[in-house]
């Protein structure tokens, strides 16, 4: 074994130039598809963190009285995903609406009516925050008799979810063709140095060397070009990282919570790194040592 | 019944052809050969020489006919045996075959590696069969750099260096002078006289007359049996 990782390691060295660009090209193709797991796993938490903010708005019919609206409300509660019912009357909506408005609070001043409808405030169960879910609930809702209006924000952000989608499949598309062009690098890669150590290759075997004294040395040249590659894509993504998340405010202000990818996550990219490693080596001892 | 009921016997022919397409390098030859045996394979230039060594080493397969050595029918091994069949020679190629990238030792040190060798025996084992072909001060010289002479010397040790029951020497002496030529004989004489097979391919007569031994002639593919040509 001392010996494979000893002629490994001279390989390497022998060939380094060509041993330089496998593991640029390695590190180039993790960069790419772990940049795209980042922006993934991070767009996700944020989808995920708005989407437990989603909240029915369930606007009352203007001629409901305010002695109705315990019945409506316990039967709101009976809605199967309700977590919990608000009600927000139209002089604290409209009290609401002037505190966000602060500077414009004059167009407010000039109504002399109240415009809003009283509503309930409906927020949802975990388990219920996801598109359909929540769209069945609204409707229950609307078809109440006493609710004129049902409004949440989850038409955009469903619009977003298909586009996000499209999105991660691209990813996954991206993904698979950097994979390919990796092992086929490293497979390129170990073809020329089988090719220029033919000569070595045919002397071992006449004086009665195994395959896997033959092969061992390529396995573990590979491997390590997949683990550097690996390696160094990781790290230049965190130091990109680590440089933009430092320069924007609002990763600073802890607007979005933005991280990396979590430890388990990387160590797999390596060890998916190294596999690749291991793959192109034994595409390519596969086609060309023939014995 | 072929198969090894003669016991000393360690290399055994039975009609074998060799062609190269249409060229026929050996015809019809039947063989024996003995343990401990001293054999020159003599013949001009062109007659198969190189050719017999190779089918015994299964640098060839046999075109027709079987070859057994040592118990194993070459045209029944398998892959993954060819390597365990090898480690049985040492082998001395007339081109030498030495890797031009690697150093004198590394070239001697690899059938040892091969075989799974400590590298603190590795160290002493090379140097000490290095001293004995005479090119223990080429150590860390590329074959490339080396004279002929030298490089067969190399080619010689690393035949040597593993211990194996047969050594196969092509043309040992090809490039070298008289007293070199005699310190390789004396190193094939002294692996003989321990125990081991030797199978000489030359056409250098002044060899075969120092060494003295059974001697096979061949011509045009044509074993002639014990005659001089
Ligand atoms: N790989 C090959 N392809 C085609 N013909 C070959 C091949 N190897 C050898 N031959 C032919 O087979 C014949 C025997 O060759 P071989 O090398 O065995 O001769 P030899 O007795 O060793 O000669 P020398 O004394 O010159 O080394 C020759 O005619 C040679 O041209
Ligand atoms: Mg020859």
């Amino acid at each position: 074994m001392a010996t494979y990782y000893h002629r490994a390691v001279q390989d390497i060295k022998d060939n380094g130039f060509l041993s330089a660009v496998t593991i640029i090209t390695i590190a180039l193709s993790i960069l790419i598809v772990s940049a795209f797991a980042l922006f993934f796993t991070n767009a996700n938490n944020v989808m995920n963190y708005w989407g437990k903010g989603v909240k029915i708005m369930a606007y009352l019919k203007p001629e409901i009285s305010q002695k109705n609206l315990p019945d409506i409300k316990r039967k709101i509660q009976g809605i199967y995903g309700i977590q919990d019912v608000n009600f927000i009357s139209k002089e604290e909506a409209f009290k609401r609406l002037k505190e966000q408005m602060k500077r414009q609070s004059s167009i407010l001043m000039n109504l002399n009516e109240n415009p809003l409808p009283d509503a309930f405030e409906i927020s949802i169960i975990e388990s219920s925050q996801h598109g359909e879910k929540i769209e069945e609930i609204a409707t229950k809702i609307e078809s109440l008799p006493s609710i004129e209006d049902v409004e949440y924000g989850q038409k955009w952000l469903e619009r977003f979810t298909n586009i996000f989608d499209l999105f991660r499949l691209a990813g996954y598309a991206m993904g698979g063709i950097f994979f390919m062009a990796a092992v086929f690098i490293v497979a390129s890669t170990i073809r020329l140095v089988i090719y220029t150590r033919r000569e070595e290759i045919e002397i071992m075997r006449l004086v009665g060397a195994s395959e896997k004294f033959i092969r061992g040395p390529f396995y573990i040249e590979s491997i390590i070009q997949g683990t550097l590659g690996g390696i160094i894509g990781i790290a230049v993504l965190f130091i990109t990282f680590k440089l933009i998340a430092s320069n924007v405010d609002s990763f600073k202000h802890g607007l979005f919570n933005i991280c990396f990818l979590s430890p388990e996550f990387y160590f797999g990219i390596i060890l998916g790194s190294m596999f690749v490693g291991w793959l192109g080596c034994y595409i390519s001892l596969k086609q060309f040592l023939k014995a | 019944m072929i198969e090894g009921k003669d016991k000393s016997s360690i290399i055994q022919m039975f009609h074998v052809h060799k062609y190269y397409g249409s060229k026929k390098a050996l015809v019809d030859i039947s063989l024996n050969i003995s343990k401990n045996d001293f054999l020159f394979i003599s013949g001009p230039s062109g007659a198969g020489k190189s050719t017999l060594l190779k089918l015994i080493y299964l640098g060839e397969p046999v075109s027709e006919g079987q070859v057994l050595v040592d118990g194993m029918n070459l045209s029944r091994i398998s892959r993954k045996r060819i390597p365990l069949l090898r480690r049985k020679f040492g082998i001395i190629f007339q081109d030498y075959k030495l890797i031009s990238t690697k150093t004198v030792f590394d070239n001697v040190a690899l059938v040892l590696e091969a075989s799974g060798k400590k590298r603190k025996f590795i160290e002493k084992k090379v140097r000490s069969v290095l001293r004995t072909v005479g090119i223990e001060q080429r150590i860390n010289a590329l074959p490339p750099s080396l004279s002929g002479g030298e490089q067969q010397r190399v080619a010689v040790a690393r035949a040597v260096v593993g211990v194996p029951k047969i050594i196969l020497a092509d043309e040992p002496t090809g490039s070298l002078d008289s007293d070199s030529a005699d310190i390789i004989l004396n190193l094939l004489k002294g692996f003989h006289t321990q125990g081991g097979t030797v199978i000489v391919a030359t056409h250098d007569k002044e060899l075969i007359r120092k060494a003295g031994g059974r001697i096979l002639y061949l011509k045009q593919g044509r074993l002639l049996g014990p005659t001089p040509i």
